[in-house]
């Protein structure tokens, strides 16, 4: 399908009507993308009856240059550099009626360093396109050209660590639970227990603000009160996600200089407070020397359902240039949808400095990260201990385990639970670099960790048959062995 | 208390044997295995003092809990950790660290609180053992 050219050229190109997008200049199979175009991957579902080259030109003209007609005013410009070109389509393997169509952008078409600008123009208009029955942006590619004009990660993995001064092993976190209700006081005191008891982190929720039970001062006080005193009682360093979302920058700007004040390591903000918001906040942690967690709220909306919407790992590659340094980014084995392969895409998109192309991970493109900052990737939804052998082998070092329920339901208490985590995890960690098959042996691991742990004995008992074993609902379209014609 | 810095504080202390293990691991990932030694546990004192220099050019453990076992003679009494320092492109710092010996008698920490205004609180972590000079806490010399 993928044939000659169709674009009029010269006068007739410029005569007032109405032309098809292919015939505009938008659908350019010869075209070979240059190194510093942005390259965008959609998953196009045209109307019934509309020629797919058609529904792809047009995505590629709606998010570029062209509007409805003809217009004479293109001749004042470098029209044919700016419009984005379509230059491949294919039919989606095993999904009949949707198309993938490859688009390339000129560089000049963006302003450097704004997230808010990139997408204005990839998933503004062209998603409410009448010819199309649903469009999906599956991944992009992005030229250093473009990733060098962003700042990164504030921290980065690497810095993050020597910080904390946590090697060797994935970071552990939890949720305080109940998310809502809890005073300051209630609040502070999970807190202090999960960080005594062994976590790393405590987090803030992500509609945890300044409610009617607890005002947001209430918390950031409680909250440093008890990492401190975690600090003092095991020598480690501690810290908690003080969530600074609100309602204007204004606001967020205080309450995070008033976390700084206090002298907390991190902060937190939700995916919701849109990019530009992000990206400031990004600024402000790295002028600050704090660390930025992301909690990705609402995200689901639009990554979830694979024929509409923006795949999570174009979200993933977004955040990394806006700076955030921490993002939930699935459990596989947890509450929340994630397979495994594709999971496994957006891991390596948040933490290596080169991606090649893995479509059997959902990775389109080869991605160069040219030294940005790699973001810690974080887990959290539905995870225990008993599953420490899965979770290692599914998302490796590099990561922050959050259990939330698996923390505070402890039978025992928060700091049991914490502990049971703490020992579940070392014990992986020192038999896989011993040399241990710690995925299989795994279950067997625990077990022997537990015979000097009651609490993790306790947690293993608990919720030795909790699974959630569901069909995902967003997972690669080619299997490992395929390629795409290019 | 028990001070729970590092890798393995919540496992049992590592036998030798162990501690092998792990040391073997990190040299079979091409990392220089790194020997310091401290009598401030403060979770903030980064720089601890240094056994000598990271072993960059060992490739047998042995050769590491030798060392192990020297520095175990002169400062038994202190904390001791191995760190594993990997110089590739991007990394450039420690990947993995555990402690490899603790005092006797591990005193802790006072949280010292500050009241400033408002209802804000200065917190200072203060070691009890720092309370006595350099070379002399945890009963030396």
């Amino acid at each position: 399908m993928n044939d000659l050219s169709m674009t009029i050229r010269g006068k007739d190109r410029y005569k007032s009507g109405v032309m098809e997008y292919k015939k505009m200049g938008y659908w350019e199979p010869d075209y070979e993308p240059k190194d510093i175009d942005i390259i965008a991957l959609f998953r196009v579902t045209p109307q019934d009856g509309v020629d797919p080259i058609e529904a792809s030109a047009a995505v590629a003209g709606e998010s570029s240059t062209a509007t409805w007609t003809v217009v004479w005013t293109d001749r004042l410009t470098a029209a044919e550099k700016y419009r984005a070109k379509c230059y491949h389509v294919d039919p989606v393997p095993n999904s009949p009626g949707q198309y993938f169509a490859y688009i390339a952008y000129d560089l000049d078409l963006f302003e450097n360093g704004s997230i808010a600008n990139l997408s204005a123009s990839i998933i503004g208009n062209v998603f409410g396109f009448k010819p199309l029955k649903a469009l999906r942006l599956e991944d992009m590619r992005l030229p250093v050209a473009y990733v060098k004009t962003f700042q990164g990660p504030a921290t980065g993995i690497v810095v993050e660590r020597e910080r904390m001064d946590k090697f060797g092993r994935p970071l552990l976190g939890a949720t305080v639970k109940p998310k809502l209700g809890l005073s300051g006081r209630n609040y502070g005191r999970v807190v202090y227990e999960a960080l005594k008891g062994g976590l790393d982190f405590t987090k803030d929720d992500e509609n945890i603000n300044s409610q009617p039970f607890m005002h947001w001062r209430e918390r950031f006080l409680y909250c440093m009160e008890a990492v401190n005193k975690a600090q003092a009682a095991t020598g480690e360093i501690k810290g908690t996600y003080l969530n600074v979302t609100a309602g204007t920058m204004e606001d967020m700007y205080e309450r995070a200089e008033f976390a700084k004040q206090l002298g907390s390591v991190v902060i937190m903000i939700d995916l919701v407070i849109g990019y530009t918001a992000i990206q400031s906040m990004a600024k402000w942690a790295r002028r600050n020397d704090m660390i930025l967690h992301l909690h990705r709220a609402g995200h689901s909306t639009y990554t979830r359902q694979r024929n509409h919407g923006v795949s999570f790992r174009v979200i993933a590659k977004w955040m990394r240039l806006a700076g955030v340094d921490h993002i939930h980014a699935g459990t596989v084995v947890g509450k929340l949808e994630g397979d495994p392969a594709t999971t496994r895409g957006y891991y390596d998109i948040c933490r290596e400095d080169h991606n090649p192309m893995r479509l059997e991970h959902g990775v389109f493109f080869e991605q160069n990260w040219a030294s940005l900052n790699k973001m810690m990737p974080v887990a959290s939804g539905g995870i225990h201990a008993g599953q420490m052998h899965q979770l290692l082998d599914h998302l490796g070092e590099d990561v922050v385990l959050q259990f939330g329920g698996g923390t505070i339901g402890h039978p025992m208490g928060i700091q049991a639970g914490a502990t049971a985590n703490r020992v579940a995890l070392e014990a992986m960690i020192l038999a896989r670099n011993e040399g241990r098959d710690y995925l299989h042996e795994g279950p067997e691991i625990l077990a022997r960790a537990a015979q000097t742990c009651t609490p993790l004995k306790a947690a293993l008992e608990v919720w030795k048959d909790v699974t959630f074993n569901y069909e995902s609902t967003d997972m690669p379209d080619y299997a490992p062995t395929a390629s795409v014609s290019m | 208390m028990r001070v729970t810095q590092g890798a393995f504080s919540f496992l049992p202390d590592l036998t030798d044997e162990q501690i092998s293990a792990q040391v073997q691991y990190c040299l079979g990932k091409g990392w220089a295995v790194n020997i310091e030694f401290t009598d401030d546990p403060h979770p903030r004192n980064t720089f601890w003092e240094m056994w000598g220099l990271p072993m960059f050019d060992l490739r047998d453990a042995a050769g590491v809990l030798m060392e192990l076992n020297e520095c175990r003679k002169v400062y038994g009494n202190s904390y001791i950790r191995m760190s594993a320092f990997d110089s590739s492109p991007g990394w450039e710092s420690v990947r993995l660290s555990f402690l490899v010996n603790r005092p006797k008698d591990e005193p802790g920490f006072r949280l010292e609180r500050h009241e400033v205004e408002g209802r804000n609180i200065r917190y200072t972590t203060k070691s009890y053992a720092t309370d006595r000079p350099e070379g002399i806490r945890y009963g030396g010399k």
